[in-house]
Formats: C-alpha cells, structure tokens, sequence
C-alpha cells in the first residue's frame, strides 16, 4: 500500500533517513521499531507528506505522495500521535467529528458513525461530550483512534500511540488495538520502540538504526536470525521482569 | 447640507429634531476658557443670523488653521500676532490680502489685547529686585515653565532669550495651568501668561514690563473663511457684530468668573452679550446627566467603531504576521511606532486624509482614526503571539488529519489562539477608552471635553465629570470581556 523508493530525508545537511526502500503489505500490520533518532518517526512522516523526501519518492497506492495530492491521501489514512494529538478546544464527539463536519457529512451520519466507533473502541457515550482535559490517558488514546477511524480510511499510522500510559491501561489498549486491526483488515504501520508491543502487533518488523533498515522481516526472525550484531543488541536490552531469588 | 453634517446625523443617528434645512456654521475653539467664551458667543451670534450653529473644542494653532483652510470649520478666533508670526512666518505689509490667498478673512479686532507676557509671585520678584524682563539677565538661577508652544516658537522663548540675552536654562514644558499653581506654590519662579488670564488677577501675580518691546500685539479677531461671506453674509455680519466691544477688563472679569467663580462658559458669554446690547441666541447648559448621558454616548461612539476596525485589520494582521516570520517582524515593529506617535501629532496628520476620505477632518472620524491606529497593536501583537505559541503537534496533529490550510486556522489555530486573541483586543479596549479622552482635542467630544475644559480651569469637578465615567467604562470593559473569557474557559473544561 505505501511504498518508497530510495526516499532519502536530510535535517539541517545531516542525513536522517535513507535511503530507503520499503514497501509496506495491503490488510496487514507492519511495525517500524529502533533506538530513539533513528528516523522510524521521520519515515511515518513521509508517508503522509507531512514532510517530502529531499531524494527519492514516496507512493500511496501507486499514486506519487506530493504536496500536491498529500491532502487527498490524508483523507484515505488514519493518524494517530502519542496521547492521541487531540484539540483541546473541543470535546471528545468534537474532536471524532472535526474532519466529516468539515467535509459537510450530515449530521445524523455523524452521529452514527460515532456510534460505530465508539463501541469498536470501547469508549464510553457519556464521556463523548468531556474535553480532552477530563479524559484519562486511555480514554485520549481511544479518542485518537476514532478520529483516525472516522473516515473509514485505508490505511492507518500511528506514531507511539501508547508510549504515554501506564502499564496496565497499556496492556488493555494493546489487545483492543490489536483486535481492531484484526476486524477491520486496514493496512497499519505502527511505530514503537518497545520490542515487547511491536512482536505483539507486527506482521513484520523493521528495525532502524541510523535512518537505515537493518533488518526486515517476521518479528521471531530478531531473535532466531539476527541480521548482525547490533540486532541481538537490541533485543537483549529489552529484558522482562527478572524475579529476586526466593530466599 | 454639507458632508460634515450628513456625517454628523449618520453618527448621532435618529436623533432628529434638528431641522436639516437650516444652514450649519462650525466655530473653532483652542484649548483655553478665552477662546471657549469667544466661539461660543460667534455660535450664538451665527444662531441669531438663522444658523445652526455649535462651537468645537480643537486643541491648538496648527489644528485650527488647518481645520479652517480645509474647511471643517467656517471661523475661530486668534490673535494678530499668532497669525503673522506663527501662521504665515512673515509680517507682511497687507496682511488681509495674505490671508486671502488662503481663503481666509480677517474681522476688525474686538478690542482686547492678549499678549504674551512674562509672569512671577510679587514677592519673589521683589526679593530680587525685579519689575521688567531686562531685569531677569541678572537672575540664571530663575526656574522657568513654558508651555511647548511658548517654549520652541521663535517668538516665544528663543527670541525673547536672544532679544533681551536671558541667561536662564532651567526651563521645563508645563501646562498653563499646572504652571500657574507652581509658580504660585513657589516650585517655579517664571511662566508665560496671556495679559487677560484671570490667573493674574485671582493669585495677584506680577506681569513684567516688555522694556524691549519684543512681544508683538495680539489682537483679538475672528479669522472666517472668504465662502462663509458668500454662503450666510448674515452669519459674518452677525460675528463682526463683536468688533470693538469687548476690552481688556471685561475679557479678564469674564476669564476670571469662568475659572475662579463656578460659573460656565455659556453663562457668562450669555450674559456679557446681554450687557452689551447684543441679541444672540446662546447654547443652553446642559443638566449634569444629560452631559454625561452625551458625552457617553459620544464616547462610545469613539470607541466602538474604532476598536471594531481594529479588529478587523489587526487579526488578520497577526494571523499574516504569524504565516511570515519576516514580514511578522515589520508588522509588529510598524505598530509598534504608530504607539509611539503623540496623540495631537497624529491627530494633525490625520486631519488632511480623514479630510478626503471622510470629508470632515475634524469631529469623530479624526478621532476614530487615530484611536483605530492606537489599537492595532495590542491586537496584532497578541494574535501572533497566540498563533505561534500554539504546540506544532497539534498542527501536525490537525494537517495529519487532511483538513486544508484554512480549515486548519479556522477551525484549529484561531480557536486554541482566541484566549490570546482576545486578551488582545481586551487591552485594546482599555486602551482604546482612556485613550479617547484624545476627542477633546478635535471636536469629538467624548469624556476628553470636560476632562480638557476641567484642566484648563483648574476645575476638579469638571474634570472628574470625564474622568470617573471613563474609569467607569475601563473597568465595565475589563469585566466584560472577562465574562467572555471564562465563558470560554469554562466551555474547555
């Protein structure tokens, strides 16, 4: 569904991403994954033009991402940021409703939809009308996600979407999301830098390092076919819970 | 009727019992009781001769010239002197035909003269041994206070210091009036005075013989332009009328009973023309309320429209400021200097443009623009600042989303701004309401007229007849907009 081919992307003449050739599988979920600054953010900005590649294209089911036809594509992707990039002037219903209401939906369709959402999301009606502030963590997080829902897009990103919750609201989100994505067959790229979450959601991972790819593939594959050293790395440096020997 | 009058009835609206028919005379005042009783007696003359007539307050000399020439006003009283030396700069020999060439005329002098003279405590001068103005080369240490007017004019100050070789450097700008109570409370020794200032009379302050004879005379006349004797002979015979009759004593006792003896300007003008046989008709004093009921609604009618203006203009300003780093830097600094322009400056520059784009350069809409000027940049200053304080994720947050470029201000960035927005347009307001006093200066009215009649006087109850409900109007404004404003918060939660 998205592709790109040798997108290179420079920040201040340092080179932050690419080049990269990457396409990303229609209905399935692909997690970008890697070390703070290594450009897994940066690649999710470019699928959606939020910035252009300064070498190299970027497709959207084969349709060149420009700034151009950047708005077009916006409004058959879902975006989903950290702590769910809600407005704060507007409540939960007005924040889901913002897009359709300025693409003139009526308002009974609207009001449906959010309906549909809201129990896919498992988010309270009452606290459709609370603004952003009054809303726990989760709560936002849902709200981030049904505004992202609520054009029915093809695809869906999502940029750390749980990075800020604790826990156990963590985990509960991380089995909803994962059966949204399940139900509704979108194409997803994820990006997390918890290997935990990405091997829970993922098709497939690729791992950045450097603004390069150094591994692609299925997410058992980091830890039975490393692709060199820095890849076992990071994998072992993610570690459980390691118990206290009991006495 | 004229465009002035069509303005003046658009303004002041409904209020209709004025029957447009009549022809209109406008008489310019400057900002002292002689030259408020002056016009007022050439209104209620012009009103004898069928007129609608009504006096302006407009501030100074430049003002008033201009006001006349432009035609804003059809006559004002001056002084001889004022004309040849700082009008024309020139002393010609036919000075009516000078005037002409501006289109102006000249009535025969009313019979006072209002010098300039130099003025101090009788005791002071004494102790030193002074009784004329080539006795004060002796005295450096004198501590002087001039109005600017006085103060920087080559026949004012500067030439009185090189005619006479006055040593004096000491010398600070004051208000006439203010100048008067410090010398009379002894924080200054000198001031300029007019020879027919009640002050004279009323503290029995020493007025220095001009031994040098550099003051010019200042005789008294009407200057009225040359089409006012076309349109209404009758108003110019009706003001010539005052040729002759009024003396330096009477010009004093009536300075006086207006500054010193409660007594309004109307009154006394009344009442002198009554004394001398004249038949006028004069404007009637206004009750307490209904002069504060007018000069309310005068005020309001400065503010408002100003202010709205401002709104209009600056928003959008910020909003381009904010798109703009570069071209934001010189809005900001270009509204920034319009603060900075004092307010009788920028009213004089205004006059000739309000002038052709309103056909009045005097009256509200001299006064609104410049209000409208004052108030861009609280305005400007904080749109920009609301817009570009806003999180950049949530402006990807809201281009992620697929809205379009105005979709985004209009529906994201101009709401999460109008907290800031609005505080800016609040201190605008202010602003704005305090800063409209400036109406007294160019015939708008508003709170500023009594404020500037109350000042020259020295007439604290006058001048709190402008300064309390303007106070009044601040703190209403301020608590109107904070109602808005937590209604907003509170919708946010």
């Amino acid at each position: 569904m998205f592709h790109l081919d040798g997108a290179t992307k420079r920040f201040a003449g340092r080179t932050a991403l690419g080049p990269i050739t990457l396409a990303t599988p229609t209905g399935k979920t692909t997690v970008l994954i890697g070390p703070s600054g290594c450009g897994k953010s940066t690649l999710l900005r470019l699928l959606i033009g939020l910035i252009e590649p300064d070498a190299g294209a970027v497709y959207f089911d084969q349709a060149p991402v420009t700034s151009a036809t950047a708005r077009a594509i916006r409004l058959r992707v879902g975006y989903v940021l950290q702590d769910g990039g809600l407005f704060p002037h507007l409540s939960a219903r007005g924040n889901v409703a913002l897009l359709a209401r300025h693409l003139r939906w009526p308002a009974a369709k609207i009001e449906s939809r959010i309906g549909e959402l809201a129990t896919l999301a498992r988010f309270p009606t009452d606290a459709l009308d609370r603004y952003p502030q009054h809303l726990s963590g989760g709560q936002r997080q849902r709200v981030g996600l049904m505004r992202a829902l609520m054009l029915d897009p093809d695809a869906l990103l999502l940029d750390e979407p749980l990075g800020a919750l604790d826990p156990l609201v963590r985990a509960e989100l991380q089995d909803d999301l994962r059966e949204i994505f399940r139900t509704l067959r979108k194409t997803v790229v994820l990006v997390t830098h918890d290997l935990g979450e990405a091997a829970f959601f993922a098709d497939r991972i690729v791992l950045l390092k450097d603004g390069a790819i150094v591994q692609d593939g299925a997410p058992a594959d980091l830890w039975h076919r490393p692709a060199d050293p820095f890849v076992t790395r990071f994998v072992q440096a993610q570690r459980g819970p390691q118990l206290p020997e009991a006495a | 009727m004229s465009r002035t009058s069509i303005f003046a009835i658009l303004l002041i609206g409904g209020c209709s019992e004025r029957p447009v028919e009549k022809p209109t005379v406008v008489i310019g005042a400057k900002k002292f009781t002689e030259s408020y009783l002056l016009a007022e007696m050439g209104a209620s003359l012009c009103r004898q001769a069928g007129a609608n007539a009504e006096s302006k307050d407009l501030g100074s000399t430049p003002t008033l010239w201009l006001a006349l020439t432009q035609g804003d006003i059809d006559a004002y009283p001056e002084y001889t002197g004022t004309i040849t030396r700082q009008i024309l700069k020139d002393n010609p020999t036919d000075l009516d035909a000078a005037l002409a060439a501006h289109g102006v005329r000249m009535s025969k002098p009313f019979g006072f003269r209002n010098n300039y003279a130099l003025g101090m405590r009788k005791d002071v001068a004494a102790s030193r041994n002074i009784s004329k103005i080539s006795d004060l080369r002796n005295h450096a240490d004198l501590r002087c206070g001039f109005i600017p007017e006085f103060r920087d004019r080559p026949d004012g100050w500067p030439g009185l210091k090189r005619v006479y070789g006055l040593p004096q450097e000491n010398v600070r700008e004051m208000n006439h009036t203010l100048a008067y109570a410090a010398v009379v409370d002894k924080s200054l020794d000198l001031t300029e005075i007019y020879t027919t200032d009640g002050e004279i009379v009323q503290h029995d302050l020493l007025v220095l013989r001009d031994d040098l004879d550099f003051f010019p005379a200042y005789q008294a006349i009407w200057l009225y332009r040359a089409d006012l004797e076309r349109r209404l002979p009758s108003a110019v015979a009706q003001l010539r009328r005052m040729e002759g009759r009024i003396g330096e004593p009477d010009m004093q006792a009536m300075n006086t009973d207006v500054q010193f003896r409660d007594e309004t300007v109307n009154g006394v003008s009344a009442a002198f023309l009554a004394s001398k046989g004249i038949d006028a008709v004069p404007t009637v004093d206004p009750s307490l309320a209904e002069r504060v009921g007018s000069t309310t609604s005068e005020h309001l009618q400065l503010v408002i429209p100003s202010l709205l203006a401002a709104m209009l203009v600056a928003i959008p300003l910020g909003i381009l400021a904010s798109n703009r780093m570069r071209l934001g830097q010189t809005v900001l600094a270009t509204t920034g200097v319009l603060q900075t322009i004092p307010s009788l400056a920028l009213l004089l520059f205004l006059m000739p443009l309000t002038k052709w784009l309103f056909g009045s350069g005097i009256g509200a809409p001299t006064a609104i623009a410049a209000l409208f000027l004052y108030s861009l940049l609280p305005i400007v200053r904080n749109t920009y600042t609301g817009l570009t304080g806003i999180a950049p994720a949530l402006r990807e947050s809201a281009e992620a989303l697929g809205l379009t470029r105005w979709a985004i201000l209009w529906r994201v960035e101009l709401p999460l701004a109008a907290p800031t927005i609005l505080a800016g347009v609040k201190t605008a307001a202010v602003i704005n309401i305090g800063t409209a006093t400036l109406g007294g200066f160019i015939g708008a009215g508003g709170y500023g007229r009594p404020i500037l009649r109350g000042i020259d006087k020295s007439d604290i109850p006058m001048m709190l007849e402008g300064a309390i409900p303007a106070a009044l109007m601040a703190v209403l404004a301020e608590a109107a907009f904070g109602a808005v404003e937590r209604w907003i918060g509170r919708r946010r939660g």
